[in-house]
């Protein structure tokens, strides 16, 4: 599986800043994070409820809800500042170049049109060029490549179980050929049977297509398995951000080192799960200093002050507390 | 009946849903089997993790049990007394005994009631306070059994002031708050942020401890069930398919569903990557149970005798381990 | 249960006062209750005392003495207008409360026990759906003596319908939630149930559907009461709309005689549809999400691109 990953950065996000208006305040959701993402790479984004996971990915496809504003910082796709396109120029990048599976979107499915009409309709809608029988075409090429026989197009969702309703978004998803795919908690409601159904089709689409991934997840397990690199948020900050392996066994952050800790692992059954006492930051009421220090067990007098930078760990490690930076 | 104390014995449990919508005229001879046959026990302080996939039956076993489906067959016994039949006073005293803890803690609760509105509530119902002082003192002592202390901060609370892991706690509260000899607690973890997870399913293994609870564990999670479980029962379209010691039963899984369902749980850790063993599909319609063994279609180690013969649970080895395939109860070389 | 209702209803007001609807409405509504309380010592006149008329008092135009002119009898239209307010406003408070009491209990019933309960509760429904109010309640009037208990009867007992249909559907959604399912767990009876879990939730919506059927209930008894079925011994806004009609208002010309009540009626049943429709508006949106589940706004926005 490793070599699929090309040298060419597709997509590149520095600083970017985002926040939610609310009653005249600005509260922050995201703040400064970077990353990268190649060709063919899978970045695994972990991190709890809240922490601004799906504001990151909004945002890329400025698709922010109305409250929503981003501050500060670029996402350069192709040479090109997203944040600086006009909305009709960012309405061809969104499905074209990324296309996003939104959380909960297999049950969003309009229950009253059969599935080939609702992904033709998107692909005739993003280029009208296209005629109907061109269109049928297009689709059933789409669901045999998400493995649905093509002749049940013309069924309706609810004649779809749900991991055939998740195969149809990502068909959806994938019909104006996008390079980067972003899936939003993609198998969360799904049983591990027919998870690891979708995450064997995404990882074939990315070997088959050259697809980038960016898989947003709570789920530990599904990153370890297909991801090649991952980006640990908490509180909208990068906690940490490295390759797969670096993260899972070269943990520098005590946020991923207990999350890991709290996470059953079916090769280790005996080993005591810990919980990470307290709860995740509200967004309207943020600690002072570093985001995790009220829940950290390292936590020292300047973490509860100051906000640790993103230090740099190794070349491709980054982490953002300051046990990291007395090391470097 | 049984020697040893089992608190909870099923017997050959059925339950049929009639299939389709029946209207008045409507009559239906198709029925979904959601239990076919389920034989378990749950012995005294005990955790018994029952794992499967959705639509396998474990949550129409949980409401079997808690009496809010009535079995069309066999029976259930409860500390060596036949419950499945019960006058309403019969159910209402059964009812202190079993309680259950939901899977979704931020839909369990009346979001209009507080707190300790919503954990008097089965005190009130069951008339089991005599004043006010004993009934707040009842409410306060299974607030902070379940963890949330000091118990006095959250009794005028309402729920979505609380977190998810507090609400479950909550609801957890309202079932310690009758003492029940037996906790049903489906999927009480899988709507919990990861990083408190561990503090709710520590809680259940304390109250074993502490009060000899016994806890059924429903749950598709069989790396959650690995952390707290005795033993593991495996359910499949309705029956047990494999049961036994938890570490036997995931060390070295007979059936090969087991088998399957334990190699795509992803492991935390991209060192330890494994061959998956992927069924296609998804379970066959419980309306039309396949002949023979019930897996056989989807089984990857299928034999000709499995399309015809259904097999039972059978021993697998020395210990409790037993599983319901010929490859396990013999005529099985061929693999 | 105190708790209860101030958090609900505290929640309510606090988005009812940021709506305009709720607000125009609920002022108007208070006006004309001020109106009809404090009538005696509003209204210039006491329309029930003795009056010596001459024939210039009839349909007198208005003028200092009578601000809004006269009606067919001599009598100050301003102080009957003002008098006029009290009935229609008992009408439709009590009819109103009438029909909402058994609209509720057969929608809570049949939300709440469905199968054959709710075939039945709900077949009787759309029978008294289909039967056209106004006849029905012309020919029942008609049949029993022209009282003020009557018509708040016949409104009330007809006008449950809507009512009704609303409750259950609110109803078949709030006992799917868990905490329902958990309170049968625990070991509660359905009276229990309905009392502390499925009325507490659907009460808001009652509230708001009260208001407006407190609108149809008042332009209900105008049209009796225009229609001549009322007693004519009770002075509502209807029977002066009638008064004026049948007894030469129009040819005379008085319009300040029919202008008034007609306003009233007005007045009061725009009040109630704004007052019931902006408290829909606040009550509605308040569909519990909760952070696994997709926001509405989400939605929205990322259906927008997805499906066009």
């Amino acid at each position: 599986m490793k070599p699929v990953t090309g040298q060419k950065t597709l997509l590149s996000v520095r600083h970017l800043s985002v926040g939610y208006e609310s009653e005249g305040k600005l509260l922050p959701a995201v703040e400064d994070v970077h990353f990268d993402l190649r060709e063919g790479e899978v970045l695994g984004l972990v991190g709890e409820s809240g922490c601004g996971k799906t504001t990151l990915m909004l945002s890329l496809l400025r698709l922010l809800p109305v409250a929503g504003r981003i501050t500060r910082g670029e996402v350069r796709f192709g040479g090109q500042d997203l944040l600086d396109l006009s909305e009709t120029e960012m309405s061809q990048v969104r499905w074209r170049d990324i296309a996003m599976i939104f959380q909960g979107a297999m049950n969003a499915l309009n229950p009253v049109l059969p599935v080939e009409q609702q992904i033709s309709e998107a692909i005739r809608r993003h280029d009208a060029s296209v005629s109907a029988a061109q269109a049928t075409r297009r689709v059933e090429e789409l669901l045999e490549m998400v493995g649905i026989t093509a002749n049940r197009k013309d069924q309706y969702p609810f004649q779809f179980s749900g991991g055939m309703r998740q195969r149809v978004m990502i068909a959806m998803a994938l019909a104006c050929r996008p390079q980067v795919l972003i899936a939003d908690e993609p198998t969360t409601a799904l049983d591990v049977m027919i998870q690891a159904q979708i995450l064997e089709l995404l990882l074939e689409l990315r070997e088959r297509l050259g697809l980038a991934v960016i898989l947003v997840t709570h789920d530990l397990g599904v990153v370890a398995e297909i991801c090649d690199t991952v980006l640990v948020m908490y509180g909208g900050m990068t906690a940490e951000y490295s390759d797969v392996d670096r993260v899972y066994n070269h943990a520098v952050h005590p946020y991923t080192q207990n999350l890991l800790k709290a996470f059953p692992d079916l090769s280790q059954p005996n080993a005591r799960l810990i919980s990470i006492p307290g709860y995740p930051p509200r967004l309207d009421a943020l600690p002072s200093g570093c985001r995790f220090s009220p829940r950290c067990p390292a936590a020292f007098e300047r973490c509860h002050q100051e906000t640790p930078g993103l230090y740099t760990v190794e070349e491709g490690h980054t982490a953002r507390c300051f046990l990291v930076e007395g090391k470097v | 009946m049984s020697e040893t104390a089992a608190v909870l014995e099923l017997r050959n449990l059925r339950k049929l849903f009639p299939a389709g919508r029946s209207g008045i005229w409507a009559r239906t001879s198709e029925f979904v089997h959601a239990l076919d046959g389920v034989d378990l026990r749950l012995e005294k302080g005990e955790i018994l993790a029952l794992a499967g996939e959705s639509g396998c039956g474990k949550s129409t076993l949980a409401l079997t049990l808690m009496g809010l489906e009535k079995p069309t067959q066999g029976t259930i016994w409860f500390e060596g007394e036949d419950v499945t039949r019960q006058s309403r006073a019969g159910r209402q005293r059964l009812c202190r005994q079993i309680q259950m803890v939901f899977q979704d803690p931020y839909e369990s609760l009346n979001p209009l009631m507080t707190i300790g509105e919503i954990v008097a509530e089965p005190l009130d119902v069951h008339r089991l306070a005599q004043n006010r002082e004993e009934r707040r003192g009842r409410v306060e002592k299974a607030l902070e059994e379940a963890g949330l202390k000091p118990a006095h901060i959250f009794m005028n609370r309402l729920p979505h002031e609380l977190s998810g892991g507090q609400r479950q706690r909550v609801v957890i509260a309202a079932a310690l708050v009758l003492e029940p000899e037996v906790l049903l607690a489906d999927e009480p973890v899988s709507m919990l942020d990861v990083s408190i997870r561990a503090e709710i399913l520590n809680l259940l293994a304390e109250l074993r401890e502490r009060r000899g609870i016994s806890v059924l564990l429903i749950t598709h999670d069989l790396a959650t069930s690995a952390y707290l479980a005795d033993r593991v029962a495996v359910m499949y379209l309705g029956r047990i398919v494999e049961l036994g010691e938890t570490q036997a039963v995931l060390e070295s899984p007979a059936h090969p569903y087991t088998q399957a369902l334990l190699s795509v749980i992803p492991v935390p850790n991209p060192r330890k990557r494994r061959e998956r063993i992927i069924l296609q599909g998804q379970p066959p319609n419980p309306v039309h149970v396949p002949a023979g063994c019930r897996f056989h279609p989807r089984c990857p180690k299928v034999m000709e005798r499995c399309r015809v013969e259904d097999p039972v649970l059978a021993a697998v080895g020395a210990g409790s381990h037993q599983a319901a395939c010929w490859l396990v109860s013999g005529g099985g070389s061929d693999e | 249960m105190s708790a209860v209702t101030t958090t609900s209803f505290g929640t309510i007001w606090r988005s009812a006062r940021r709506n305009w609807m709720a607000l125009a409405g609920l002022s108007m509504l208070a006006a004309a209750v001020i109106v009809a309380v404090f009538a005696p010592l509003i209204a210039p006149y006491d329309p029930k005392a003795d009056l010596k008329v001459s024939i210039d008092d009839i349909y007198a135009p208005p003028s200092a003495a009578h601000w809004l002119g006269t009606d067919d009898a001599g009598r100050d239209v301003l102080s009957n207008f003002i008098y006029g307010a009290r009935v229609s406003l008992i009408v439709g408070f009590f009819a109103s409360f009438i029909s909402v009491f058994i609209g509720g209990t057969i929608g809570i019933t049949a939300g709440y026990f469905g199968g054959r309960v709710e075939n039945i509760l709900m077949r009787i429904t759309d029978i008294m759906l289909v039967i056209p109010d106004l006849p029905l309640a012309v020919v029942l009037v008609a049949l029993t003596k022209p009282s003020l208990m009557n018509i708040i009867l016949v409104i009330g007992l007809l006008g449950w319908t809507g009512t009704a249909r609303l409750v259950r559907s609110q109803t078949l959604s709030v006992k799917e939630r868990k905490f329902v399912l958990r309170a049968k767990a625990i070991g509660c009876g359905h009276f229990h149930i309905l009392r502390r879990h499925i009325f507490p939730l659907v009460l808001p919506l009652l509230v708001a559907n009260t208001v407006l059927v407190i609108s149809l209930a008042i332009l209900e008894e105008s049209t009796l009461s225009f229609l001549g079925l009322a007693d004519p011994t009770t002075l509502s806004w209807g029977q002066m709309l009638n008064f004026a009609f049948t007894r030469g208002g129009v040819s005379a010309g008085a319009w300040w005689a029919l202008i008034m009540p007609g306003l009233g009626i007005v007045w009061v049943v725009l009040g109630c549809t704004l007052l019931g429709q902006g408290l829909e508006q606040v009550l509605n949106p308040r569909l519990e999400w909760h952070h696994l589940s997709v926001g509405p706004k989400m939605v929205a926005r990322g259906a927008k691109e997805e499906r066009p």
